[in-house]
C-alpha cells in the first residue's frame, strides 16, 4: 500500500493553532473530546490496572510459594483469584487495546478523530467508576466477590457473600464502556476512511480492531445478560441456574461461555495486529498474505462462536455434543497456524534489527504459539479430561493472555512512543524491561505446565507437597515479572519527559499514514483527509 | 549489628534454606499421570501424541523464525526480498495442519467414545459432593458414608506469617489423606452417578482420568475399572468456596476377594451402628463424655465454618460463642437446626448419629463460655427429629 498526503505536515500544524482549544488542568481530561487524550486516558488507566491486578497476584503468589496457610484465609484467597481475573481481563488488556484503537485508528485512515467523540468521552469515564465498585467491595464486611471470574452458579447466587449486587453492577458498567468503545470504531472505521482507502487497503491493525468491535458488539450483551439473570436468582427468588425451581446451573456455563470464549478473541486478535505492524516494519519486507492475514482473523472471529462448550467438557455433556466442540476447536488451529506462518515468512529474508517493539513482537509470536500449542492439547476433549481446571489450563491462558496480548501491548506502546510523546525512549532501560520480562515470565508461566500435568487443580490456596518445589519457582518468577513492569513504568515517564527527540518516522523500515505527521503527533490530525492511492 | 540487619540477614538465610530444601518433599512430577485403567492409558499416549506434535511443528517453525533471526538480519547486510503474497504457499499450510488435525482427532475420538460408554457395570456408587466432603452410596448395599480431610487443621492452619521451616511437620499424604476411602473392586466395570448437594463440584481421580462435575440438581454418569489394586489421591477440581482446595478424594481399590470381605464388614457394621444407635436412645451420657465427643465431632464437621474458636467468619458464616441459636434460643430450635439445615448449612441429620448430634448440641451450647449448662441425649435429638 503506498500512502500520499497533500501537504500533511506543514499545513496540519498550522490549522492546529487554530483549532486548538485544550482546556487546562483537569478539565482537559474530564471533558475532552479529542481521541489522542482519550486514548491517553486509557492507556494510562489500564496500566494503573494492571498494576492493582499484579499486586493481587503477588499475594496468590507468596501464600502460594510455600505449602501451609501462611499469608490469606482461604476465603480471602478465593477474592484475590476472582478480582484478579476480572481486573485484569476487563481493566487490563480490554481498555489498553480501546486506548490503541483511539489513539491509532484515525490517524492510520486519515480521519480527523474518532467518529463519535462525546460517546468516546463517556465511555472511558465509567470505566474508572465500575472498578472503583469492584475494589471497594474488599473494605465491605462480605468481602469482594470470590466465586473466581467465570462465577459459576450456584457458587455466586445462592452461595455468594453479600457483595454480589456490586460486582454484578460493575460488570454492566465495563460492559456499556465496552459496547460505546466497539459501536465507536465500528462507525469511524465504516465512514472516516480517507479517500481511496477501501477496506482491503487498510492497515492490518485496523482489520483486526474491526473485526474485534464486532465480537463485542455481539457478546457484551450476552455477558449482561447473564449477571442480570444471576442478580435476579440472587436477590429477587428467580431459579435461571437452580434446580429446585426448574433452572439448570449447566445453562449459566453455557450463557458465560457464549460471551466467554469470543472474548478470549477479542483480548488477542487486536494483539494479532499489533504485531502485524510491527514485524514488517523491522523486517524490512511487506506483511507476508496480507488477505488470507484478514480471512484468517474473520475465521477466528466466526469460529470462536461455535466453540464455547471446549470450557464445560467435563459438566457432563452428550457424546455428540463433545466431538462437536472438539472438531470446531481443533479447526481454530488452521486460521491461527496460518497467521503464525505468515509472520515467520515475512521474518524470512528480510533485513531484521532488533529494537525493543519488535524483540517484544517476535516474543510474542513464540510465546503466543507455545500457548496455541497448549491450546490444541486441551481441544482434545478426552485429554481435557486430565488438563481441565488444572495448572495446565493457567499456564495456557497466562501463555495466550500474558506473553500474547500483554506482550503485544507492550511492543505497541514502544513503537508508537515516539509518535505519542514526541521522544525516543530509553533503548538500554526498556532492553532490560524486555529481558527482564521475558525470563521471569516463563520462570513464572512455563512450571505452571508442569503442575498442572502432575494434577495440581487451579484456585486452591494450598497444596500437596509434591507441587511445593515449582512453586517456590513460579512465586520467584511472579515477584520478578511483577517488578519488572516498574521498568516500563519509568521508560515512560523518562520519555515524556524528554529524551532524544523523535522524528516523524523514527523507524525506517515503518509505513502508514501516522507516520506522516510530526512526532509528536499534533492535537489535531487529518483535518483535511489524505489521499490514498 | 543492629537489630534491623539482623532481621535481613535472617531473612536472607531462611529464604536460600528454603529455596534449596527441595529434597525434603516429595518427588516431583513432570509429565502427566498413566494411570492404571486402560482408558487413562490411552489418554496418556493421546497427550504424548499432540505434545510430540507440537514439538515437531515448533522445531520447525522456531527453527525457520530462529534462523531468519540470524541469517537475515540488518547488521549482516541481509537485503529484504519483496515477495509477500503466494497462494500456493496459503493453500499448502492451510491444508497440512488440517491433515494433522484430522490424524490428532480419529484416535481422540474412539478414546471418547469409550469414555462415554457407562453401560454393562458391575458396581455402582453413587458420588454426592457437598461443601466441602464426599458423600459416598454403594448401590444394592446398605452402605452409605462421608469422607472428609483427615489431615489435622494443626498442619495447614499455620498463619503466623513465617515462610520457614513449617514443611517438615506435615504428613506424607498433605491434603490428599481422608477419614474413609473410598472402596472399589479391581478388574470390574465401577459406574459412578455424580451430583452435589449445593455448589457445582468436580470428582476427579488422575489414576483413572476421570474428572466429572457434581452438579446440584442434576446426575452425571462415568465409570472406571482399574488393574491394580491400590490406593490412588485425587482432588475436587472445581471451585466450590472456602475450603475447595481441603476436599480430596482417596480411592482404594481392592481385589475381587478383599473387596466382597469389605462390603460384609461395612454391613456388619451398619447393622452394628442401627443397633448402637437404639440402644443409645435408652442411655443417658454424662456432661464429660457429650463435650468430648461433641468436640471431636464439632471439629470434624461443624469448624469448617464456625472456625474451633466459635467465632465462625461473619457474615458469611455466623458465630456460635453467645449467638442467638446456641445461648439464647430454645434446645429443641438448636437440634432442628442442625438436624434440617438452613440457609447454607446443610442438614446433618443423614451425615451425623443421634448420641453425635446430642453432642455437638451440648458442646456448642457449652463451650467458650456459652455456659447454658443444656445437657443433650439421644432420646432428646430423636424426640426432635419426630416432630
Amino acid at each position: 500500500m503506498t500512502t500520499e498526503t497533500i501537504n500533511e505536515s506543514l499545513d496540519d500544524t498550522h490549522n492546529d493553532d487554530h483549532h486548538d482549544h485544550k482546556m487546562t488542568g483537569i478539565k482537559r481530561w474530564l471533558y475532552t473530546t479529542n481521541h489522542k487524550d482519550i486514548g491517553t486516558l486509557y492507556l494510562w488507566f489500564s496500566f494503573i490496572m494492571l498494576l492493582t491486578g499484579g499486586a493481587l497476584a503477588m499475594v496468590i503468589r507468596a501464600e502460594l510459594f510455600q505449602p501451609g496457610l501462611q499469608i490469606v484465609e482461604p476465603d480471602f484467597f478465593n477474592q484475590l483469584t476472582t478480582v484478579h481475573g476480572l481486573i485484569m481481563v476487563f481493566g487490563a488488556i480490554m481498555p489498553a487495546f480501546t486506548g490503541f484503537a483511539n489513539w491509532m485508528i484515525p490517524m492510520m485512515i486519515g480521519a480527523p478523530d474518532m467518529a463519535l467523540p462525546r460517546m468516546n468521552n463517556w465511555s472511558f469515564w465509567i470505566l474508572p467508576f465500575a472498578f472503583a465498585i469492584l475494589l471497594s467491595s474488599f473494605f465491605m464486611e462480605s468481602g469482594a466477590p470470590n466465586f473466581g471470574w467465570t462465577f459459576y452458579a450456584p457458587l455466586s447466587t445462592t452461595y455468594s457473600n453479600g457483595s454480589t449486587a456490586f460486582f454484578v453492577f460493575a460488570v454492566h458498567i465495563m460492559g456499556v464502556s465496552s459496547i460505546m468503545g466497539a459501536i465507536n470504531i465500528v462507525v469511524t472505521i465504516m465512514n472516516l476512511r480517507a479517500p481511496g482507502m477501501t477496506y482491503m487497503k487498510m492497515p492490518l491493525f485496523v482489520w483486526t480492531f474491526f473485526i474485534t468491535a464486532y465480537l463485542l458488539i455481539a457478546v457484551m450483551p450476552v455477558l449482561a445478560g447473564v449477571v442480570t439473570m444471576l442478580l435476579t436468582d440472587t436477590y429477587f427468588g428467580t431459579s435461571f441456574f437452580d434446580a429446585a425451581g426448574g433452572g439448570d446451573p449447566v445453562m449459566f456455563q453455557h450463557i458465560f461461555w457464549f460471551f466467554g470464549h469470543p472474548e478470549v478473541y477479542i483480548m488477542i486478535l487486536p494483539a494479532f495486529g499489533i504485531v502485524s505492524t510491527i514485524i514488517p516494519a523491522f523486517a524490512r519486507k511487506k506483511l507476508f498474505g496480507y488477505s488470507s492475514m484478514v480471512y484468517a482473523t474473520a475465521s477466528i472471529a466466526l469460529l470462536s462462536f461455535i466453540v464455547w462448550a471446549h470450557h464445560m467438557f467435563t459438566t457432563g455433556m452428550p457424546l455428540f455434543g463433545e466431538l462437536f466442540f472438539m472438531y470446531c476447536t481443533m479447526l481454530i488451529a488452521v486460521p491461527t497456524g496460518v497467521k503464525v506462518f505468515n509472520w515467520v515468512a515475512t521474518m524470512w529474508r528480510g533485513s531484521m534489527t532488533f529494537e525493543v517493539p519488535m524483540l517484544f513482537s517476535i516474543a510474542f509470536v513464540i510465546l503466543f504459539t507455545i500457548g496455541g500449542f497448549s491450546g490444541l492439547m486441551l481441544a482434545m476433549t478426552p485429554v481435557d479430561f486430565q488438563y481441565h481446571d488444572t495448572y495446565f489450563v493457567v499456564a495456557h491462558f497466562h501463555y495466550v493472555l500474558v506473553t500474547g496480548s500483554l506482550f503485544s501491548i507492550y511492543a505497541g506502546a514502544y513503537y508508537w512512543l515516539p509518535k505519542w510523546t514526541g521522544n525516543m525512549f530509553n533503548e538500554s532501560l526498556a532492553k532490560w524491561h524486555f529481558w527482564c520480562s521475558l525470563i521471569s515470565v516463563n520462570l513464572l508461566f512455563f512450571p505452571m505446565h508442569f503442575l498442572g500435568l502432575a494434577g495440581m487443580p487451579r484456585r486452591i490456596p494450598d497444596y500437596a507437597l509434591q507441587f511445593a518445589d515449582f512453586n517456590k519457582w513460579v512465586s520467584i518468577g511472579g515477584f520478578a515479572f511483577g517488578l519488572s513492569q516498574l521498568i516500563f513504568l519509568a521508560v515512560v515517564i523518562k520519555c515524556i519527559k524528554g529524551g532524544e527527540k523523535a522524528p516523524a518516522k523514527p523507524w525506517d523500515g515503518a509505513e502508514g499514514l501516522e507516520w506522516t505527521v510530526p512526532s509528536p503527533a499534533p492535537y489535531h490530525t487529518f483535518s483535511t483527509p489524505p489521499k490514498v492511492d | 549489628m543492629n537489630r534491623g540487619n539482623q532481621c535481613w540477614l535472617m531473612g536472607a538465610w531462611l529464604l536460600l534454606t528454603s529455596l534449596f530444601s527441595s529434597s525434603a518433599w516429595a518427588e516431583t512430577q513432570l509429565n502427566l499421570t498413566k494411570g492404571v485403567t486402560a482408558v487413562s492409558r490411552e489418554v496418556y499416549d493421546l497427550h504424548m501424541l499432540v505434545l510430540y506434535i507440537c514439538t515437531a511443528i515448533g522445531i520447525v517453525v522456531f527453527g525457520a523464525m530462529f534462523w531468519s533471526m540470524i541469517f537475515h538480519r540488518k547488521s549482516k547486510g541481509a537485503k529484504a526480498a519483496d515477495f509477500h503474497e503466494s497462494t500456493k504457499v496459503e493453500i499448502l499450510w492451510t491444508a497440512i495442519p488440517i491433515v494433522i488435525l484430522i490424524a490428532m482427532a480419529v484416535p481422540a475420538t474412539s478414546t471418547l467414545i469409550s469414555m462415554e460408554d457407562n453401560d454393562n457395570s458391575e458396581v455402582t456408587i453413587q458420588i454426592t459432593g457437598s461443601q466441602w466432603k464426599w458423600h459416598y452410596k454403594y448401590f444394592d448395599q446398605d452402605i452409605e458414608y462421608y469422607s472428609v480431610l483427615s489431615t489435622p487443621r494443626e498442619q495447614y492452619e499455620n498463619q503466623n506469617g513465617s515462610f520457614a521451616g513449617n514443611g517438615a511437620e506435615k504428613s506424607e499424604d498433605y491434603l490428599l489423606e481422608v477419614d474413609r476411602p473410598l472402596v472399589i473392586p479391581a478388574n470390574k466395570k465401577v459406574r459412578f452417578l455424580i451430583t452435589s448437594d449445593d455448589v457445582i463440584h468436580s470428582w476427579w481421580v488422575p489414576a483413572f482420568a476421570v474428572k466429572q462435575d457434581a452438579n446440584p440438581g442434576f446426575i452425571n454418569e462415568a465409570w472406571t475399572n482399574v488393574d491394580l489394586p491400590g490406593i490412588y489421591r485425587g482432588q475436587c477440581a472445581e471451585l466450590c468456596g472456602k475450603d475447595h482446595g481441603f476436599m480430596p478424594i482417596v480411592v482404594e481399590v481392592k481385589s475381587a476377594a478383599d473387596y466382597d470381605t469389605w462390603i460384609n464388614e461395612q454391613n456388619a457394621l451398619t447393622a452394628q451402628a442401627a443397633d448402637a444407635e437404639l440402644a443409645s436412645l435408652s442411655a443417658s451420657m454424662s456432661k464429660d463424655e457429650l463435650m468430648q465427643l461433641g468436640e471431636s465431632t464439632y471439629m470434624a464437621h461443624c469448624a469448617a465454618c464456625h472456625q474451633p474458636t466459635g467465632l465462625g467468619l461473619p457474615p458469611t458464616f455466623p458465630a456460635l460463642k453467645g449467638s442467638a441459636v446456641a445461648v439464647q434460643g430454645s434446645v429443641a430450635d438448636h437440634i432442628s437446626l442442625v438436624l434440617n439445615g438452613k440457609g447454607m448449612m446443610p442438614p446433618f441429620g443423614k451425615q451425623l448419629s443421634l448420641k453425635e448430634i446430642a453432642a455437638v448440641v451440648t458442646y456448642e451450647r457449652n463451650a467458650w463460655g456459652n455456659d447454658t449448662g443444656d445437657l443433650v441425649q439421644s432420646s432428646d435429638v430423636k424426640a426432635a427429629g419426630e416432630e
